[in-house]
């Protein structure tokens, strides 16, 4: 059986929060500091890094589990999160209908005749809300939290197969996402196509992200770690770049060849297309290079305000989609000048640091304190969620 | 498309006062108005000296009221079109209703193009197909399917994407459809006409107030007005490739 590592890496953190920070800002629509994100300059997103480190940390934290307290306590480990994360999600959607059902209130711009129709699922609640109920019913940017559901359900026999042989496990996976691409498997949504992250594709990088955690990342060290894959990383990251810029500046598109475009679109996001993947490979390349493990800044102040995220963040995630909502409130019934998004983005990160710094102290304190909780066996992942 | 925006904010405060003194508002979003694909069709009615185009749109091709159709931008196209060409017939009809998809346009697109025969097609999609959220694969192939059609009819096509609606941005994800028919256009060479980035602009410039949710036709037509002029900027220019012509404001 593969061995669990001990301490906890505090990139995963640190890369989870920005990650949050990025997903949050990506989240205001029509938000001008999104122009710093990073799904600007390249095929892949924080969505990315937010699976993979989901993954990592899972396998890490019921990975143990599993070892110490057998299959049955870990899984219901695992199902008791995904029961959380569904609360969180119905939560949520409640605070997405009060929002929506103010916006439309009184809007009977002429120019937007066609739009208003995206507000007459208001009139058939019935439906509507429980389809919602069954995820199917999705609001934008609210897919996210379904996409993990299901790929928490999934998790125990891949952690158990993980933990015994876990090449055969990575391959199960890949296996899977290459019959998804064959026989477009795919979940639909209401009231009409799929659910917009495919979770029978997207498995692969929460498995992949499991299976670094679980030993896989020493084995790939010798590869990671020489100049040729480093080059070959810094050359794919300098292509999608240059295809970004193409997006922006139509006129570019000149320089790309026919058939480059015709290999490359569309990129399926949805289905996690190659391209992503290969993308989001290169940019944790890049960044383990990079970023050591020791590094001193990771225990520095700097750091600390993305890494607390990073450690709560189903909290963070949702408080996240809460205030991309009230920051498109705020822009819609008050001002969208660009002083404002620049305030709003800013201080939404400030109040997602505060509220990681509360959740933390409030963990330390119920384990310190003689509350109903017992202490924590294990203060090697003090503060970590999965 | 904010990482555009902001370019086109710094190319606008490089112009300094060039623009400001265009009269028309909507000159400022006319650089991102694309010239890049020939229509060869188009060249050949001006030289013919008759025009026909059909606009083939769903709801934000409309404007309400007693007046719509006399100020929606089909019109106003045909409007700026007679200006911009002297002695050439221009004819516009439409093929307009709300609420329909890429594919439901496709579908009426054969008869009406064998009703009008016109030189170009002016198709106009995307909010209904997000609305919907109809299956970008599908969308994909309705949009292959109609720019074939109108192609083998002998028309010329221009795409306009979904406008920029501020208030519904949270609720429609326009952005896959967008980056599709970007894609489309590319692969069949046809000409975008980038209507939310336009809009998207003029928002950001505060030329037009598109956050109020109050019933201001006046705003409504002269934002068609201005995606009228555009679009004829983007007709003319485009059926001439081979001359030069002037960047940005003329």
């Amino acid at each position: 059986m593969a061995p669990v590592p001990t301490e906890r890496d505090l990139r995963l953190d640190l890369f989870r929060g920005i990650a949050l920070w990025l997903i949050f800002l990506d989240h205001i629509p029509s938000n001008a500091v999104s122009w710093l994100t990073i799904r600007n300059y390249g095929f892949s997103d924080a969505t990315e890094i937010f699976v993979f480190i989901s993954g990592y940390t899972a396998a890490f934290v019921y990975g143990r589990a599993m070892q110490q307290h057998g299959f049955i306590v870990a899984s219901a480990r695992v199902l008791k999160r995904a029961w959380q994360i569904y609360v969180a999600h119905v939560f949520l959607f409640a605070i997405y209908l009060a929002e929506i059902a103010y916006v439309a209130h009184s809007f009977d711009n002429p120019l937007y005749t066609e739009e208003m129709g995206v507000l007459d699922f208001l009139k058939n609640p019935d439906i509507t809300i429980l389809q919602a109920l069954l995820l199917k019913f999705k609001p934008v940017n609210m897919d996210v939290l379904p996409l993990y559901i299901v790929l928490l359900l999934w998790f125990p026999p891949m952690l158990w197969l993980l933990l015994r042989t876990p090449s055969l496990a990575l391959v199960t996976s890949a296996t899977f996402y290459a019959l998804t691409w064959w026989f477009d498997w795919s979940i639909a949504a209401y009231p009409n196509g799929t659910w917009v992250f495919n979770p029978f594709a997207w498995q692969l990088m929460f498995v992949f992200g499991a299976w670094c955690a679980l030993g896989g990342a020493q084995r790939l060290a010798r590869w990671v770690n020489s100049p040729a894959v480093i080059g070959l990383a810094f050359a794919y990251i300098a292509f999608a770049f240059c295809i970004a810029m193409t997006w922006y500046f139509p006129r570019l598109g000149a320089f790309v060849p026919k058939f480059v475009g015709d290999a490359i679109y569309p990129i399926d996001k949805t289905n996690l297309d190659v391209l992503r993947i290969v993308h989001f490979l290169s940019l944790a390349v890049i960044t383990v290079w990079l970023v050591p493990r020791d590094w001193s800044a990771l225990k520095s102040p700097v750091a600390w305000p993305a890494i607390v995220c990073g450690q709560h963040s189903l909290e963070i995630f949702c408080l996240g989609v809460f205030l991309a909502f009230a920051a498109h409130f705020l822009f819609t019934e008050i001002s969208n000048s660009l002083l404002t998004q620049i305030t709003v983005s800013l201080f939404g990160i400030i109040v997602m640091v505060g509220a990681a710094a509360l959740v933390s102290w409030y963990r330390t304190m119920e384990r310190q304190g003689p509350g109903p909780r017992p202490p924590k066996i294990k203060p090697g992942y003090a503060g970590g969620d999965a | 498309m904010t990482g555009r925006v902001l370019f086109s904010l710094a190319l606008l405060l490089l112009a300094g006062t060039a623009w400001a003194e265009e009269p028309a508002q909507c000159r400022v979003a006319a650089h991102l108005v694309e010239r890049d694909f020939a229509l060869p069709q188009v060249n050949r009615a001006i030289a013919e000296k008759h025009l026909e185009i059909l606009v083939v749109g769903a709801g934000s091709s409309l404007l309400p009221g007693s007046n719509g159709i006399k100020n929606a931008y089909p019109a106003r196209l045909q409007h700026a079109l007679g200006e911009a060409l002297p002695g050439v017939t221009v004819k516009v009809t439409t093929d307009v209703q709300v609420k329909r998809s890429a594919g439901e346009m496709a579908k009426s697109l054969a008869p009406a193009l064998a009703a009008e025969k016109p030189a170009l097609v002016i198709w106009q999609t995307g909010t209904v197909d997000a609305m919907q959220s109809i299956d970008t694969d599908q969308f994909r192939a309705a949009l292959d399917q109609g720019i074939n059609i109108a192609r083998s009819a002998g028309a010329d096509v221009v795409l306009i994407n979904a406008q920029y609606s501020p208030r519904t941005d949270s609720m429609i994800a326009l952005g896959t459809y967008a980056e599709n028919m970007r894609w489309v256009a590319l692969q069949h060479e046809v000409p975008l006409f980038d209507r939310f980035s336009i809009m998207k602009l003029w928002a950001d410039l505060g030329t037009f107030d598109l956050y109020s949710p109050a019933k201001k036709l006046d705003t409504a037509e002269r934002v068609h007005d201005c995606i009228g002029r555009l679009l004829a900027d983007l007709v003319v220019e485009s059926a001439k490739p081979d001359e030069p012509h002037a960047e940005g404001g003329r």
